[in-house]
């Protein structure tokens, strides 16, 4: 399949799970894209509008532009970050209800306009109600992957470093934050970006693997099932998250075919975190510096 | 042509500012964000849908019947959800988090126990008889939505400023600490704000459901975007600035449908949610203490 | 190094007609101890906010050794050497005593995103020298054998010795101590009292407001003292004590008057 990461064994083993493989991997980007922004007490619900973005133009790029998808991949985030400016901008130097508002509403917003764009401006581009279909398979098991690993090293590093301590003294106490020097908005807004581009990345991935995207796939609901998975994990490391996408992307193959159920369980996954384990199952730290003996 | 326009606008927006109304009310008294508002909606629809179908109420009974329902429905749900995190003194964002969570589950488990179909009020609830005055048309059905609207407005107005209870509810909205110092119990107003707020949410999903004929589960989910707006833009808190932004959005709605493109309706309310995120984020009528450094 | 590493001339500041704080005039001398003192709702915490920049003034001037500041942010003071602790110890609980000073030092690290990425030598080795310099402050306040402790475990008075080692890691030209013996027993307000000399002995400027009479007194060189909004008087804490005006302040003037009558 174009992807010289995979050994033999991993071809038989992938033609059997091919999809939850890709699932995983995929659903753990979206998790550390959660991650960052909770990372410096923000909430922001538009994981999954900036997944669609990246996922829409890097299907368009290759599909209609032909570009190849070393170039794709890192211009699917353009789109993203464009939108987290747009939105961020604005709503960083108020209170963070207002940013988790706004993403809420984009999604929804996103996928209106990629129903009628086409109809509307007399184009064939996003291909309404059906979607986007024979965008070519570049994304194997090995780049998604790798993406994953890449991520999750660079956040680990981040994490024990002077920003990762900035970030979590701003989660526990903004004004003390404040007085140490550390510029929230420049913080807020960086994890913001962040997450735009780790989501759009997944989008595009997820589009060259599955060679289909429809606009349903990016509204509100996967938006907030991306919120159980960082919330489950817990956010004190960027595995966390990565583990409670796991957990949540297996557990549907026992409720197969239910989705109302599988969203019960989220919604009622996020409920009991937030009200009785803040921690998430994973209550583990970034150990940072260790005192000298 | 445009005054019949305007007046389905006005029809439309009075729905919308209705809506908003529980939801700013909530935070201006209680400081949550609460999303659960949306199923409360829902909710209603549903029970008068049971009343008038099942039990052969009239619409004059089914409205009050739905309404106090929703209301009784919103008092359990919220203080199952909300209490904890008010004496805890969350930030506002845990609210945000926690009724995001329950809303989808409440939605889903809805959609699994009464099925996603989209079901009618029974026809002829009111009579089909329409006033005329000169171009413009005005059904019965809209005359009651108005009129609905506007005596539940004045009374909420009465009530918030005429009445003792009103005083308490402001009290315990502008210092909750405060107010309990003073003797108020601030368990029970919380109760009773809840009670009202979701009476409003549910008369407003009668009436909607009546306007456009539609009833589904997640018919709150689809009002959520619109609320925002409304919220937003008239300020958070702020009662008449939730019914002037409503019928100023409603009115919008309508020459966007008419003049652009139905689809774009969503886009058109959010680009006004981002311009006045950009702009006055406080709103028409909120104070502008919603700026931080 | 100028003379007074805090100017404060004709400071206001406004709620909606309430003047919380009222055309002050202040100047802290560099390497002094200088006290804010004042009876409740005085302003000396809107007061304290103001200078540390989170809140902005309505009026006045704000100059941190010699640069004007009033439109700078907080965070950006903390760049300028500001440091302050607060009356409700703000320490980070889920923090190690160790992390919570050593994001003290914030505006002290400057190691680039790429640099802590690809994990190069001059990232560690300012990781390396920001831990010794967070342990000299830990030792400074004797908590350097708990480094390791979560901050949320300790004992109150040594939350509140954390929060002056956080504040002290970065070597601020200006130190702001709000209500430093707040909650304290006489024991732990006598040490506090000789850490804080301590570490004017060590060069540091040290602003503090506080309502602990004994405290103040016994360690400011310098005292102003405001009544509603107003600087009523400025000088040594022994000409504060017999100040008239203090005394009207703080008893009322029907006791002032009685106890001048007396003295006359």
């Amino acid at each position: 399949m174009g992807d010289w990461f995979q050994p033999g064994w991993l071809d038989d083993f992938l033609f059997t799970y091919q999809n939850l493989v890709y699932s995983l991997g995929i659903n753990g980007l979206l998790a550390l894209s959660m991650y960052v922004v909770l990372a410096v007490g923000q909430l922001s619900i538009g994981q999954a509008a900036f997944m669609g973005l990246g996922a829409y133009s890097g299907a368009l790029m290759s599909v209609q532009l032909h570009w190849p998808f070393w170039l794709v991949l890192p211009a699917s985030c353009i789109a993203p970050v464009a939108f987290a400016l747009a939105i961020g901008l604005p709503t960083i130097r108020l209170s963070g209800v207002y940013l988790a508002i706004a993403t809420i509403g984009l999604g929804e917003v996103l996928r209106a306009i990629y129903l009628n764009a086409d109809s509307l401006l007399g184009i064939d581009l996003f291909g309404g109600p059906m979607g986007l279909s024979g965008i070519p398979e570049r994304a194997g098991v090995g780049t998604i992957y790798g993406t994953l690993a890449v991520a999750i090293a660079v956040l680990w590093l981040v994490g024990r470093s002077r920003i990762g301590r900035a970030m979590e003294a701003m989660r526990e106490d903004e004004m003390a934050a404040q007085v140490m020097g550390v510029r929230l908005r420049r913080y807020k807004m960086g994890a913001l970006l962040a997450s735009a581009v780790l989501a759009g990345l997944a989008g595009s991935l997820g589009a060259h693997e599955s060679a289909f995207i429809g606009p349903g796939e990016y509204g509100f609901q996967p938006a907030v099932t991306i919120l159980s998975y960082a919330l489950l994990g817990g956010i004190g490391t960027p595995l966390g998250p990565v583990l409670g996408a796991w957990v949540l992307t297996l557990l549907p193959e026992a409720l197969r075919g239910i989705a109302d159920a599988r969203m019960v369980i989220n919604g009622v996954i996020i409920v009991l975190v937030v009200l009785f384990l803040p921690q998430g199952i994973l209550p583990m730290r970034l150990r940072r510096s260790a005192a000298p003996k | 042509m445009l005054a019949q326009q305007l007046v389905n606008g006005l029809l439309s927006g009075a729905t919308y500012a209705l809506f908003a109304l529980g939801f700013t009310l909530m935070f201006g008294v209680l400081r949550v964000i609460n999303l659960t508002y949306g199923f409360y909606f829902s909710a209603g629809a549903f029970v008068a849908l049971f009343a008038t179908r099942d039990l052969g109420l009239g619409i004059w009974l089914a409205l009050p019947v739905a309404a106090a329902s929703a209301g009784v429905i919103a008092v359990v749900i919220d203080s199952l959800l909300l209490t904890r995190l008010r004496r805890v003194g969350a930030p506002e964002l845990a609210s945000l988090m926690v009724t995001l969570g329950a809303v989808l589950a409440l939605y889903a488990a809805a959609s699994i126990a009464f099925g996603p179909d989209i079901r009618r009020l029974p026809p002829g609830l009111i009579p089909p008889a329409a006033l005329e005055f000169g171009p413009v048309r005005i059904t019965l059905a809209q005359i009651l939505i108005l009129g609905v609207t506007a005596f539940l407005v004045c009374v909420l107005l009465w009530l918030m400023r005429r009445t003792r209870l009103g005083t308490a509810i402001r009290a315990v909205a502008e210092r909750p600490d405060a107010a309990g110092l003073m003797g108020i119990n601030t368990g029970r107003i919380a109760a009773l704000v809840s009670f009202i707020s979701g009476g409003l949410a549910g008369a407003a999903g009668v009436l909607i459901g009546l306007n456009f004929n539609a009833i589904q589960p997640y018919m709150g989910e689809d009002m959520m975007l619109r609320g925002f707006v409304v919220v937003i833009v008239g300020g958070l808190g702020d009662i008449t600035g939730a019914v002037v932004a409503g019928l100023l959005l409603g009115i919008v709605e309508v020459l966007t449908a008419g003049y652009i493109s139905s689809g774009l309706k969503e886009a058109v309310s959010f680009l006004i949610l981002v311009i006045v995120l950009w702009t006055r984020p406080e709103g028409l009528f909120g104070q502008a203490t919603v700026r931080r450094a | 190094m100028t003379e007074h590493v805090l100017e404060l001339t004709g400071l206001t500041r406004r709620f909606a007609g309430l003047l919380a704080v009222d055309g002050v005039d202040m100047a802290v001398r560099t390497g002094t101890i200088h006290a804010v003192i004042g009876p409740n709702g005085a302003g000396k915490t809107t007061l304290f906010n103001l200078i540390s920049g989170l809140i902005s003034p309505s009026a006045g001037m704000i100059r941190l050794a010699g640069e004007e500041v009033a439109a700078r942010s907080a965070s950006q003071r903390a760049g300028l050497g500001l440091a302050r602790t607060f009356q409700n110890i703000r320490v980070f609980g889920s923090m190690s005593v160790l992390e919570n000073v050593l994001t003290g030092l914030h505006t002290r690290l400057h190691a680039s995103l790429p640099a802590i990425v690809l994990r190069l030598g001059s990232a560690r080795d300012e990781e390396r020298r920001a831990v010794a310099r967070a342990m000299t402050a830990l030792d400074l306040v004797g908590l350097a054998d708990r480094a390791s402790v979560p901050a949320a475990a300790l004992s109150y008075g040594d939350q509140r010795r954390l929060e002056i080692a956080r504040a002290m890691a970065p070597e601020p030209r200006l130190l702001l101590l709000d209500e430093p013996a707040a909650g304290m027993n006489p024991a732990e307000t006598e040490a506090l009292a000789m850490l804080v000399q301590r570490l004017r002995g060590l060069g540091a400027t040290i602003l503090l407001v506080e309502h602990d009479m004994g405290f103040v007194m016994g360690i400011a060189e310098h005292v102003t003292v405001l009544n509603f909004g107003r600087r009523i008087f400025d000088g040594t804490p022994a000409a504060a004590r017999a100040a008239p005006e203090v005394i009207e302040a703080y008893l009322g003037h029907k006791v002032a008057a009685r106890l001048a009558a007396k003295h006359a």
